[in-house]
């Protein structure tokens, strides 16, 4: 399979919307699971795509998110016009927050974010200019 | 244990999934953080939360979580049972506390899992 081969899903997260937050990913674990994709990587997709939906919901006024499957991998692109991580190896950290607390009597801002992306996928990369934005990539790869 | 068993071990009421009651429950986790239940994978496992929004149920689909039991007589709202019954999760509810709920079903052999 070539390059050109490789299937594409896009979605736009809806600003400030949480009740709608992991839709995208619930919809990518769907089809993924319709595709015969093994549980394995769908459970890691969808858990570290889940939790960049969160992230930009919370973060950033939603953004973009394209999934690309090649017969390799999984690669998921997130992408935002937030206010940017001004510190990514503190934002790494886990325990460590700059959610509102608001957004802790939700269920999130716990500092797991950005850990339990890295942990679920097989490379992540972090893009981030202050008041510009901030892309995520993450590649999970197919077994 | 079946989803029935932790049901009559923490005298849950079944809000919705009343027909996957005879599935098996393999580990479990009790938390309010949504990202503290999705840093360790479980499997088959159910869910005892404080918690009550839109975004436990997505988790539980995340983690393929089975089934989900609110603590302290907490009500999920029709949204929340409509998604549940979309992904086949069992919703139960009960009036005893997370530690107790945990404890009730600790002491009849449920654990918490390996850590991914």
């Amino acid at each position: 399979m070539s390059e050109r081969d490789a299937i594409v899903f896009k979605y736009t997260v809806s600003d400030d919307d949480f009740t709608r937050a992991g839709e995208a990913s619930s919809d990518v674990k769907r089809k993924l699971k319709q595709m015969n994709v093994s549980p394995e990587v769908i459970r890691k997709v969808s858990i570290a795509m889940y939790e960049g939906e969160i992230n930009m919901v919370i973060h950033a006024d939603g953004g973009e998110i394209t999934v690309t499957l090649t017969p390799e991998e999984i690669i998921m692109e997130l992408k935002d016009k937030g206010p940017g991580i001004a510190d990514i190896e503190k934002a790494m950290q886990a325990g460590y927050s700059t959610a509102p607390e608001n957004v802790r009597s939700l269920g999130f801002g716990a500092g797991m974010g950005l850990p339990n992306m890295k942990k679920y996928s097989d490379d992540m990369s972090i893009d981030t200019v202050i008041g510009v934005g901030t892309t995520v990539t993450m590649k999970v790869k197919m077994i | 244990m079946t989803i029935r068993e932790v049901k009559d071990t923490i005298g849950a009421r079944v809000i919705c999934g009343e027909e996957y009651l005879d599935r098996e429950v393999h580990t479990a986790c009790g938390s309010d953080m949504m990202s503290d239940v999705l840093a360790f994978l479980k499997d088959q496992a159910v869910l005892l939360t404080g918690l009550c929004n839109p975004q436990v149920i997505r988790t539980a689909e995340m983690m393929d979580i089975i089934c989900i039991v609110f603590v302290r007589g907490k009500k999920p709202d029709e949204m929340m049972i409509e998604l549940a019954n979309e992904k086949e999760i069992v919703l139960m509810e009960t009036g005893h506390r997370m530690f107790s709920a945990c404890g009730m079903l600790y002491e009849k052999g449920l654990r918490g899992g390996a850590s991914y």
